[in-house]
């Protein structure tokens, strides 16, 4: 390997500079900068071959089982039971997905999931970033404690407030507002209300959490940027809503892409507050299984699985989608590092 | 857009002190969040921490629930009755503990990676992010349901044992274990990297996360700060020590509050408490279950972020 680079190096150089004599091999081995440019190079190709190796291999671990699922999904009952057939059907079909596109009503379902949880994030992230960025930048009395709080709401199992905020779901009436304007508490079962009211109030799904990344990265800004804006004369939210937040960018991205997955996988406040599954298709897919069963008297659970395997595709490919749309905007840092609005 | 800058405006009103006033409007911007914290969270903790010191019966036709206060019987019951609550315990934070480390040093380093520039990035940034998808509860619900229902014909299990019994007598790794015990490597050390390769698969799938938070704050370190250590002719290895640590290290606080907290929800404690509250109904031990381990994680969280904060960073 080595000895034919440095040929074909040594072919070379005289083209580039015609004035030198030709070089031989041993004359590079003797010059200790050639050496250097020589194994430099080599020392990156190893180096790009072992990183493209790993990358790989770890994507090969995250891939098999979606791999397996997607075989699953385009094999026909032939396949199911054929052993000798392995990652290619014999005889590839459509006809699981377009059972599970049926049975999950796919486009209006998915519809009404998307906006719901589109609408959710973009509160998220507003809310999220402001209270990330109230910790971060102000000095306040009791800080350290409800930040502390904040850490706290992120460790609790939600199972653990279940009873109580379904209690107070049930019979709403915050501060007798309700009986003063509606004669009585409402009950906001089986809407998406009770949610909706929740990440306004920055305790939706997992909000902690993105309150903590948010503070993490206005914490890491620069504070000449604020200093600047407020010599310039811009007041405290115009300085968070024009300027900090375009900053912390990256950080909107990474909470964006997280609120999406996790509202649109969440199952537990949708059973919680008796969601319709016409909004929720992930509590579609949890009984997609039993629905195919029953309607469509598909009896075998090797053949019921292949119908599931389908339909879990249909339901992460738009997630997929917009994530892949999504870290477009993970853009280089590196022209961010300045004022931006 | 409202105004809380009002030193442009005549001085009709006492006037407060900047620092009054930048903590008021700390609170403007926190108030949201503190509503929410006072009616949902620490409301439900108190009924909570309520149903631990009772016992609670449900009232089946009003709707509602009886409770009666026990004392510390709950407590009593969960750490010298329950057969498996403290073992259960303690093997989640031995796992805790272990797991951590591994997840945040592998999520920098394919961060790292990923964060370079080669043709296929978006792809395989996708597949990275892949396992993040997957594991939502109603996916996995509905394989495990599918996979139990296969149970019937060819247990699923089983044909994993074989493959698994396969696959490694292919490759004999107690060959390699044995080597390099003989080489004087301690027997603790061989076990941890064993069992991190064996867990390989976990660590991958757990990490998703972590690899997103990471690529976000690697791209969140200003460009001049590279150009500089290069003008001063710092190598790669320095860079990366120098520049990229210290400038991702609120981040590494970040993952490991999420990594702890994550493979905490994930564990066999929290399916045990909800096991015992919705299918033997017994609320008042469920809350001590959650609040016992709430507490220890919390603990486990001061230690460690209290640890590296000091060590911490940050660009101001």
């Amino acid at each position: 390997m080595s000895d034919n680079s440095i040929a074909s190096v040594a072919v070379e150089t005289p083209v580039k500079e015609k004035k030198q004599p030709v070089k031989r091999a041993r004359d590079f081995v003797n010059d200790p900068l050639e050496m250097k440019i020589l194994f430099g190079d080599l020392k990156g190709l190893v180096v790009n071959i072992v990183k493209i190796l790993i990358l790989i291999g770890v994507s090969y671990v995250i891939l098999s089982p979606i791999i397996g699922m997607f075989v699953n999904s385009i094999s026909s009952n032939k396949d199911a039971y054929n052993p000798m057939v392995f990652v290619l059907p014999q005889f590839p079909t459509l006809e699981r997905y377009a059972l599970a596109w049926e049975r999950l009503d796919y486009i209006p379902t998915m519809a009404a999931d998307l906006l719901y949880t589109l609408s959710i994030t973009v509160i998220q992230v507003l809310i999220c970033s402001m209270v990330g960025y109230g910790f971060a930048r102000f000095e306040f009395p009791l800080k350290k404690f409800l930040f502390a709080c904040v850490v706290v709401m992120i460790v609790i199992p939600t199972h653990t407030i279940m009873l109580p905020l379904y209690m107070t779901f049930r019979a709403f009436d915050p501060l007798g507002l309700c009986t003063l304007i509606f004669g009585g508490s409402l009950n906001l079962m089986s809407t998406t209300i009770p949610i909706y009211i929740m990440t306004i109030l920055g305790t939706g799904v997992r909000s902690g959490l993105y309150i903590y990344i948010f503070n993490q990265f206005f914490r890491g800004l620069p504070k000449e940027i604020e200093e600047a804006a407020f010599v310039d004369g811009a007041g405290t939210w115009y300085t968070y809503f024009g300027i900090m937040l375009k900053n912390a960018s990256p950080a909107v991205i990474t909470v964006t892409v997280f609120s999406i997955v996790w509202q649109f996988n969440d199952t537990f406040y949708a059973n919680l507050f008796l969601v319709p599954d016409s909004i929720v298709i992930s509590k579609k897919i949890a009984s997609l299984q039993a629905t195919i069963a029953t309607l469509d008297k598909i009896l075998t659970p090797t053949i019921q699985e292949l119908y599931l395997d389908a339909g879990i595709i249909l339901v992460l490919l738009p997630i997929v989608l917009i994530y892949l749309v999504l870290q477009r905007s993970f853009i280089e840092g590196v022209e961010r590092s300045g004022i931006v609005g | 857009m409202a105004k809380t800058n009002n030193s442009s405006e005549p001085k009709k009103k006492r006037r407060l002190s900047l620092l009054q006033k930048r903590s008021i409007s700390g609170y403007l911007f926190i108030l949201p969040w503190l509503i929410g914290f006072i009616v949902f969270y620490v409301r439900s903790l108190i009924m909570a921490g309520g149903f631990a010191f009772s016992k609670l019966t449900m009232d089946t036709a009003g709707g509602g629930y009886v409770t009666e206060f026990v004392g510390l019987d709950n407590f009593k019951y969960a750490f010298t009755v329950h057969p498996t609550f403290t073992q259960i315990l303690t093997t989640s934070v031995g796992n805790m503990i272990i797991d951590v480390p591994l997840i945040i040093f592998f999520s920098l380093f394919m961060a790292m990676l990923l964060n370079k520039k080669f043709p296929g990035r978006s792809i395989v940034r996708a597949i990275f992010f892949l396992p993040v998808i997957m594991n939502s509860g109603a996916i996995q619900a509905a394989l495990d349901l599918s996979s139990t229902m296969m149970a019937g014909g060819i247990s699923s299990d089983a044909v994993e044992q074989t493959v698994s019994a396969a696959g490694t007598m292919a490759f004999d790794i107690d060959y390699l274990i044995n080597m390099f015990a003989n080489l004087g490597i301690p027997v603790s050390l061989l076990d941890y990297v064993v069992g991190a390769v064996d867990r390989i698969n976990d660590i991958i799938q757990a990490s998703g996360v972590q690899i997103v938070i990471f690529i976000a704050a690697l791209q969140s370190i200003p460009g001049s700060l590279y150009e500089v250590a290069k003008i001063e002719g710092a190598t790669g290895y320095e860079t990366f020590w120098k520049v990229t640590f210290p400038m991702v290290m609120p981040h590494i606080i970040t993952n490991i509050v999420y990594t702890i907290v994550d493979s905490f929800t994930e564990s066999d404690v929290v399916d045990l408490a909800y096991d015992v509250a919705f299918k033997e109904f017994n609320y008042g031990l469920s809350s001590v279950f959650s609040l016992v381990s709430t507490v220890v994680t919390c603990l486990i969280l001061v230690i460690v972020v209290g640890f590296i904060q000091r060590r911490t960073f940050y660009y101001n």
